[in-house]
Formats: C-alpha cells, structure tokens, sequence
C-alpha cells in the first residue's frame, strides 16, 4: 500500500525528531544552570519523548511489519533514522541548547497548526496534542533567546555563536521531496505553503529583539531526512540503543 | 509592652511544641533550633539535589520509552522536592546560594547513599524500592515535623516518593522474575545497595549525638534504630516474595519480638563515606559544582536583562 509506506515515512521523520532531540534534552536532567531551568528543560524532554512515542507507535501501525513504537527507537542502524540534522546536534552550552531548540520550536508550531487539518484522523489527532505543548515550548525558548541576546556581552556572544554555528542546519527544516508531494496528492497532509516565511518571520522577530544578527553566509548543511547523518548522531544512538542491543529480546 | 525573658519565651515555645501547635516561620524560636532546622532541611534539600546524579546516569541509556519518560519524570520530582525545601529553608532565614555553597565546599552533607555509583539498569529498581522506601520512612513522621513549613513540605514530597517506590519495585520485580542476565543483575544490585540503605537511617541511637534533643522538639520523631527496624521488617518479605536474596547471612526472623535481626552494619565504611571517602563522592559534587559554575552566566545574564527591562519600563513611565 502506497499510502502507508508514504504516512510511514512522514510520520517516522517527526518521530524520529521527537525522539534524537527528547534524548538531547534529557542529557541535561541534573545539570542545568538553574533548578528551575534543570526542571523546564526536562519537562520539554517529556513533552518529546511522549511524542515520540505517540508518532513512532503509530509509524510502526503503518508500516505493518509487527514492529513498535520501542522497536523503531531502538533498534534501528544510524541510515534509518530519518530525523533533521538540527537535533542531533550536541547539546555545547546552555545557549546553544535554547537556540537548536528555538528553531526547533518554530518550525514545529507551524508543522502542528497545519497538521491539525490532516485528513488523517490519528495524524490530526497527535498534532493537535502536540501544538500545545510546542506553542509552550516556542515561548519559553524564545524568552530565553532574548535574555541571552540581550543580556551580558558573554551572554550575547555565546549565544550569536551557537547561531552561527546552527544556522545552516535550519534549511534542512523545509526539506521535502516525493513522499511530501504524493500524501499531498492523495489529500493526506494539507499544503505547506507559507510554512517557510512564516518560520522566516517569527525567527527574525524574536532574534532582532535578541539584538542578534543572522549569518549571511546561507550554506545549507542537509542529509538527516535521507539517513545521512553527522558525527554525533552514532554516538548518541550507541548510548541510547545500549540496553537493548546488549541484552536483546527482554522485557524491561 | 512588658518584656519577656528568654526562659519564658523558652517556655511559651516548648509549650506550643508539647501541644503540638506547630511552629510558623515568624514565630519566636530559640537560636539552636533554628540552627538544627537550617542543617537538617538544607542536608534534605541537598540529597534530593544530589540524589538527581546517580539516576540522571541512566536516563540516556533506558532501555525503552516509557522506562524513559518514566525516569525522567522521576529524577524531576526530586528537583522539584529540592525547591521545595530550599524555599523551606528560606524561611528559616537562610541564603538559598550560600547553602548550596556549603554542600559545594563540603562544609554540609547530604545522605551518603548517593555516594554509590549506579552501575547497571537494574540500579534504577533497586534505588526506587530501597532509597526512595528508606527516604519514606525517614520523611513520612517529620510531616508530623514541629515546624510548620517543613512539615508540609513534607507531606507533598512523600506522596510522590511512595509513587517512586512503587515503580521502583516493579523495575526490580520485572528484572527479578525475567532472564537469567536479569535475574543476576537484580541480585547485584541489592548487594550493592543493601548495606549502604540500612545506614540511611543514619548512626545507632546511641551515637547519634542529635537525636535527643530533636525528640524533644519534634523535629525528629522517631529514632533511627526504630526506623532502620521498621525498614527492614517490611522489605525482607518483599525481597523474599521476587525471589532475591538479602545479603546478610546472619539476618534471622524472631518469632518472640515479630522483628528481623540483621547482622552487624559496617559502621566504619558509614563514617568514611560521610568524611568523602565513598566511591562517588567527588565526583558527585564536582557535577554540581560544574552545573553551578557552567551556568554562571546564565543566571548573569537573566540578571542584567531584567536590569534592563526595569530600566526601560522606566524611561517609558
Ligand atoms: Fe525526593
Ligand atoms: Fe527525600
Ligand atoms: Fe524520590
């Protein structure tokens, strides 16, 4: 069935976000510069890790192979990841955390507020759950880009670096190739026009209140979405994947 | 208004506390008591900051989603019981940073348990059942606390401890009854953590140089012997039910008292652990210690932008 090696897809690219960024985040737990900041950045790594599971359950329903949500986080090889290279960036410091997230955030509430009008009730159904707390997200992100920018010289120097330094895994955001146009025929994800300016707009809003300065160097870093990662990606997945490759076929 | 001498005002205090009228953070409240107060709960606030480290170790390494979720969930609660008796603290009259400080200079403890490195999954079961269930019988009478503020505090920290320790036993009762790796990863781990939870409870009651006059104020109230008992009787049939073995070759049932007997605790490695010798200890605080450091300018910059904020709100009046 074409349809479902096609929602399978879409659906295992926003699971697989969720996912390697819900792990990121949750590299934090018990290290944040601030006991609330620690507490906040854990409730967004729940917030992803549910998604995920939400989004990688319900791609292995589509897929019908007899694999689940577990089955797809765990034990797939660093190819078969399908996520953006923006989340499998490592964590570097606070600022730079809030800014990968940022992007993130952005991108994400604009995905959900379209999604909502997926014809595809379960599709619909997690993106309206999703929006909630990704419009939560953006917000907290955002204050915090702005306190950073506009805060001390260290802090806006930090913080201008690390976007810098992600800026040019922010184009693979907008990837979308025949998978995207096919569920688009079949009337199964509604249009994604606008998706990018609108992006555009809330990014450059919120980073001119940061008083800080987008690159104008526009070179585009992709390969996630085709399982083409970066460095860190396999590193993250030999630590994430430990329990269940060392002691395989258990109940946990 | 007439004066009122310290011995009276000495008097009027312990009456409330015999009456059980529990003391609130403006009421009058002898110097040593407020000292106790500020140690006792900051030492609490500490632990259960600390106590994020051991498990945070493994948060990365779950082995599936809802474990995860689960555990993080978890490991945030504790932070959450941090603020909670920082904020407690607070009210004693103390500086939040300047007693973080002390537990970064060493000059204030928290519990040694998370001194002992967590070396294998089943690790998170058997702090959940044993650690959290030790913390519940510690915490669960200071509800009853003669301080206000911490008693209450308390009461909302161990309802969500029970739920800790509940899943804590069921990671361990799913690890007990799996394969033989597991089985055998179960049994390590309550070898590992068998002793250092018993001495939770802290000293025998006649070492514990704090413990009398703690009763007395109801700060404390039960000793740590009762409780160390009490911990005991219930979680050997637990162990005994997954089929795990508890390793103490001397620990019997006494038909007579209806208690357990356990065999001598090791009280030399207890003393040791406390003076920073424990396999984690430096490490442990070294963590912290880099969190705070890390995020210096963080907190730097959340300052001068809300500096700022105030400023130009300001000029704009
Ligand atoms: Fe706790
Ligand atoms: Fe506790
Ligand atoms: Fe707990």
């Amino acid at each position: 069935m074409e349809k479902n090696t096609d929602l399978f897809e879409y659906v295992l690219r926003m699971g697989d976000d969720s996912l390697i960024l819900g792990h990121r985040i949750s590299e934090w737990c018990g290290h944040g510069p601030i006991l609330e900041e620690d507490i906040a950045l854990t409730n967004m790594s729940l917030d992803l890790i549910g998604q995920a599971t939400n989004l990688l359950e319900y791609a292995g329903e589509l897929e019908g192979k007899g694999r689940d949500g577990d089955a797809l986080a765990f034990l797939r090889y660093d190819r078969e990841y399908k996520n953006l290279l923006l989340v499998e960036q490592t964590n570097g410091d606070f600022g730079k955390t809030i800014m990968r997230q940022f992007f993130f955030d952005a991108y994400r509430k604009l995905l959900f507020e379209r999604l909502i009008k997926s014809t595809d009730i379960q599709l619909s159904a997690i993106a309206d759950k999703s929006l909630k707390e990704t419009k939560y997200h953006l917000k907290h992100t955002s204050e915090w880009v702005i306190r950073l920018g506009d805060g001390t010289e260290e802090s806006h120097n930090r913080i201008q670096e690390s976007l810098d330094a992600l800026w040019k895994y922010t184009a693979e955001l907008f990837f979308a190739n025949e998978v995207d146009s096919k569920l688009l025929a079949a009337g199964i994800i509604p249009s994604m026009e606008g998706l990018q300016e609108d992006w555009n707009e809330i990014v450059s809003s919120v980073l001119e209140e940061a008083t800080l300065t987008i690159p104008t160097n526009n070179w585009k870093q992709e390969g996630g979405r085709i399982g083409r990662h970066t460095e860190h990606l396999g590193l993250l997945l030999a630590e994430m994947q430990y329990m269940q490759r060392a002691y395989p076929n258990m109940k946990w | 208004m007439k004066e009122v001498t310290i011995s009276e005002l000495e008097r009027r205090f312990q009456e409330k506390i015999d009456n059980d009228i529990k003391i609130e953070p403006k009421d009058w409240m002898p110097e040593e008591y407020r000292q106790t107060l500020i140690r006792q709960i900051s030492q609490h606030a500490h632990s259960e900051i600390v106590g994020m480290l051991p498990e945070g170790n493994w948060i990365t390494r779950a082995p599936n989603l809802r474990r995860k979720a689960v555990l993080l969930a978890k490991v945030q609660d504790e932070a959450g019981h941090g603020l909670y008796l920082y904020s407690a603290v607070e009210t004693l009259g103390a500086d939040r940073e300047a007693t973080i400080d002390d537990l970064h200079t060493g000059k204030a403890k928290y519990s040694s348990i998370f001194n002992y490195p967590t070396t294998s999954w089943a690790d998170m079961g058997t702090i959940g059942w044993l650690v959290d269930g030790a913390a519940i019988m510690n915490q669960v009478p200071i509800c009853r606390c003669s301080y206000g503020p911490y008693a209450r505090a308390m009461v909302r920290v161990c309802k969500e401890e029970s739920f800790h320790q509940r899943q804590g036993f069921e990671i361990i009762s799913l690890l007990a009854q799996g394969t033989p790796e597991q089985k055998a990863m179960a049994q390590d781990s309550l070898n590992r953590f068998w002793w250092p939870s018993l001495m939770m409870f802290g000293p025998n009651d006649a070492e514990s140089k704090h413990t009398a006059q703690s009763m007395k104020w109801k700060i404390k109230r039960s000793t740590n012997d009762e409780l160390r008992q009490l911990f005991i009787d219930v979680t050997v049939p637990q162990a005994e039910m997954i089929g795990l073995t508890i390793p103490d070759k001397d620990l019997k049932f006494n038909e007579e008292t209806g208690h357990y007997e356990s065999g001598p605790i090791n009280w030399d490695e207890f003393w040791e652990v406390v003076k920073g010798n424990g396999p984690c200890n430096k490490e442990r605080v070294d963590a912290r210690k880099k969190a705070k450091d890390e995020g210096a300018w963080v907190r730097e910059a959340a300052m001068a932008y809300a500096e700022k904020r105030k400023e130009r709100s300001a000029i704009r009046a």
